[in-house]
């Protein structure tokens, strides 16, 4: 009992960085834009996090500072996706590059640096009053981090935004349909910039948790891969909010199985575990796309430039 | 009374090809424009670092032959990113092929040349495009299938083929003899490619298959058939092409080119297998093949002018001690600058003034 609580609740935290990547990649796509930079933009918002943290010593401006690194990114690839219909595939592979030749370029001084004393201290594990004292359940889900709540808590607006205020509706009109969205009146262009600056704010948050609270200190291409586990997590959670929660959560729990595993004394080479949660994935997709309903697939016009005079 | 006047982009109905050459030049330019204030941020002289980086790459007949070297992985791997791309499968599984190409390759070099030197050579270039296109084949396998999303699936098996390598590098594989840092045995003379003029022969290998890929894309009746898939599915369907077929073929060519780069790399480069084997070529052939706009001949110059540019980058790393992750920044700097200008090679502007009775429609 004691070993599966502590390690849901690790997996939890082993899941935070993938659910507001996760969210940030669904907002994003439900726009219509396919934004593969979540690796370069969670990087920015890792290492810019990271350093206003060291210099302020103050949580809100470090989470503050990596969501505009992250939206940084992301307004880059929207510049030349939206106004300039580049193409999405290429442009976001490129923000990957660009993101993480950034983060290594800025944070080149600090690396191996531990997060300050005083952040330490604030994202500790605080125990939910109430709450934290149901047995199983609370100890797992509410004896987590601040940041871990933000997560829920980001999740569940994210969910009611999308599904329950016009606004939400207006967003995945778009995704589906930009030229009926347009025709109703709906700003697309204003649309898609939001949803995807927010997206990028979202990663760059993910990135944050990496080198804030996870780690916590600064390392070199601290993600890991982890962006792109994040990409394929939106398909996972057939770009539902909520699901992204158990997605990502999963995810966390195949990150640090291996590890576990090892604990055990049960001999199994780290690669052949470092290759569990790609494995998973490529299994997820393909089941996911063996039962292809008409809920389960994503938004109809995600990938695709929208140009009004080609309408 | 004030007429707003407004821009519109409109398409335009056939670009002209010299204006089109105009306008990435333009956005090269401007590329260079911004790489230099990034450069002056560092406090250097971008005019320095520039002639540096052309000295890193051109300056004697040894940096040239370096260039060379590197554009070769980068030539035959677009060549094979760009046969898919023109399908529409965006397959990013680049790495993994290599790294599997060089599995495969390196598997006979160590443990089973007992063969005179062509054979094994041989042997080894088609174990490699074999393995290649195999491990290209289980993606698209399934999007040819169910549709499965590509993209993600080839991402996975890229690093499902690094822990792979990793793992025999660390563990079985690993050469007793080296004391340290875990490798893999160098490979014995007769797996390593020979040199034609200075240059590992991989050049030749390069220089046929541009051509050849040329002439099966524009010239042949697969090569067209995998045109029309990617321009629609549904014209494909209409005109009777067997897409699954077309699809597992090209991808398997495809995955077959990436393979035989890890085999060039790890024999005439390497000269042994290692997770550094693929060098991110995977990812940058993506980069050259979309800039040449998928066409064989292109490919050729861009991917050398690219290669310049990371030889020269490499350069100026040790000449004005640089970091890596600087050159990865001016490299990002000038893709933005290229993936916007396609924009006004598509497009024209129109600029009309609004007038007052009118103004309501237009306005949001």
């Amino acid at each position: 009992m004691e070993a599966a609580v502590s390690f849901l609740h690790a997996a939890i935290v082993a899941g935070t960085p993938l659910l507001f990547a996760t969210l940030g990649e669904i907002i994003t796509e439900r726009s219509g834009n396919l934004n593969l930079g979540v690796e370069g933009m969670m990087l920015m918002g890792a290492v810019i996090g990271f350093m206003v943290g060291l210099a302020t010593e103050s949580a809100v401006l470090a989470l503050l500072a990596a969501m505009i690194a992250g939206a940084g990114g992301a307004l880059i690839y929207a510049f030349l996706t939206i106004t300039l219909r580049a193409n999405q595939i290429v442009s976001g592979l490129t923000l990957t590059i660009f993101g993480s030749g950034f983060a290594d370029f800025v944070g080149q001084d600090l690396i191996g640096q531990i997060a300050p004393e005083k952040l330490r201290m604030f994202f500790r594990p605080y125990s939910l009053p109430v709450l934290g004292d149901i047995p199983f359940i609370g100890q797992v889900l509410f004896r987590q981090d601040v940041f871990v709540y933000l997560g829920y808590l980001t999740a569940i607006l994210l969910g009611i935004y999308l599904f329950k205020t016009s606004v939400g509706m207006n967003l995945r009109s778009i995704g589906e349909n930009p030229g009926a969205a347009d025709a109703a009146g709906i700003n697309v262009t204003l649309y898609k910039y939001f949803h995807t600056l927010l997206g990028g704010a979202l990663c760059g948050l993910g990135g944050a948790y990496l080198s804030l609270v996870y780690v916590p200190a600064l390392q070199e291409g601290v993600t890991a891969g982890r962006g792109w586990i994040a990409v394929a997590l939106v398909i996972f959670a057939t770009w539902n909010p909520y699901k992204a929660i158990f997605g990502a959560y999963l995810f966390g729990g195949l990150d640090i199985i291996g590890f576990r595993i090892q604990n055990l004394g049960i001999n199994v080479s780290q690669y052949f575990i470092d290759m569990l949660p790609y494995l998973v994935t490529i299994t997820v997709l393909v089941v996911v796309s063996m039962r292809k309903s008409r809920e389960k697939a994503g938004p109809k016009a995600c990938g695709i430039p929208y140009f009004r005079e080609e309408r | 009374m004030i007429m707003p006047i407004t821009i519109r982009a409109i398409k335009k109905s056939e670009p002209g090809r010299m204006k089109a050459a105009l306008i990435r030049i333009g956005a090269m330019i401007l590329a260079l424009a911004a790489s230099s204030l990034f450069i002056l941020l560092l406090r250097l002289n971008p005019i320095d670092v520039y002639l540096k980086m052309v000295q890193g790459a051109f300056g004697t007949a040894y940096r040239v032959k370096e260039t060379i070297v590197k554009t070769i992985p980068l030539v035959i791997t677009s060549l094979g990113i760009g046969i898919a791309f023109k399908m529409q499968f965006w397959n990013i599984g680049g790495e993994g092929q290599i790294a599997m190409g060089a599995f495969a390759a390196s598997y006979f070099a160590l443990y089973m040349n007992d063969m005179p030197k062509p054979v094994l050579l041989l042997v080894m270039i088609l174990a490699s495009m074999l393995a290649g296109g195999l491990w290209a084949l289980i993606p698209a396998f399934f999007k040819a299938q169910w549709g499965t999303n590509e993209t993600i699936v080839t991402l996975m098996m890229n690093y499902i083929a690094l822990k792979w390598v990793m793992f025999l590098q660390y563990g079985p594989w690993r050469d007793p003899n080296s004391l340290g840092f875990p490798k893999i045995a160098n490979f014995p003379e007769n797996a390593v490619l020979p040199k034609l003029l200075g240059v590992h022969i991989g050049w030749v290998f390069a220089l046929i298959l541009v051509v050849a890929v040329y002439i099966f894309i524009n010239h042949t009746k697969k090569g067209y058939e995998i045109a029309v898939i990617g321009e629609s599915i549904n014209t494909a369907r209409y005109a009777g092409i067997n897409i699954k077929k077309t699809i597992l073929i090209a991808i398997m060519l495809r995955g077959g080119l990436c393979g035989l780069v890890g085999m060039i790399q790890a024999s005439a480069v390497n000269y042994t297998l290692s997770v550094e084997i693929t060098g991110g070529v995977g990812y940058t052939a993506i980069i050259t093949a979309w800039l040449a706009a998928l066409s064989a001949p292109l490919i050729l110059i861009v991917s050398f002018l690219f290669a310049a540019l990371l030889e020269g980058g490499s350069y100026i790393q040790t000449v004005f001690g640089i970091p890596q992750s600087a050159a990865e920044i001016l490299q990002g700097l000038i893709l933005f600058f290229v993936l916007g200008s396609e924009f006004f090679v598509r497009y024209k502007f129109v600029f009309a003034i609004k007038h007052p009775t009118t103004a309501g429609k237009g306005a949001s």
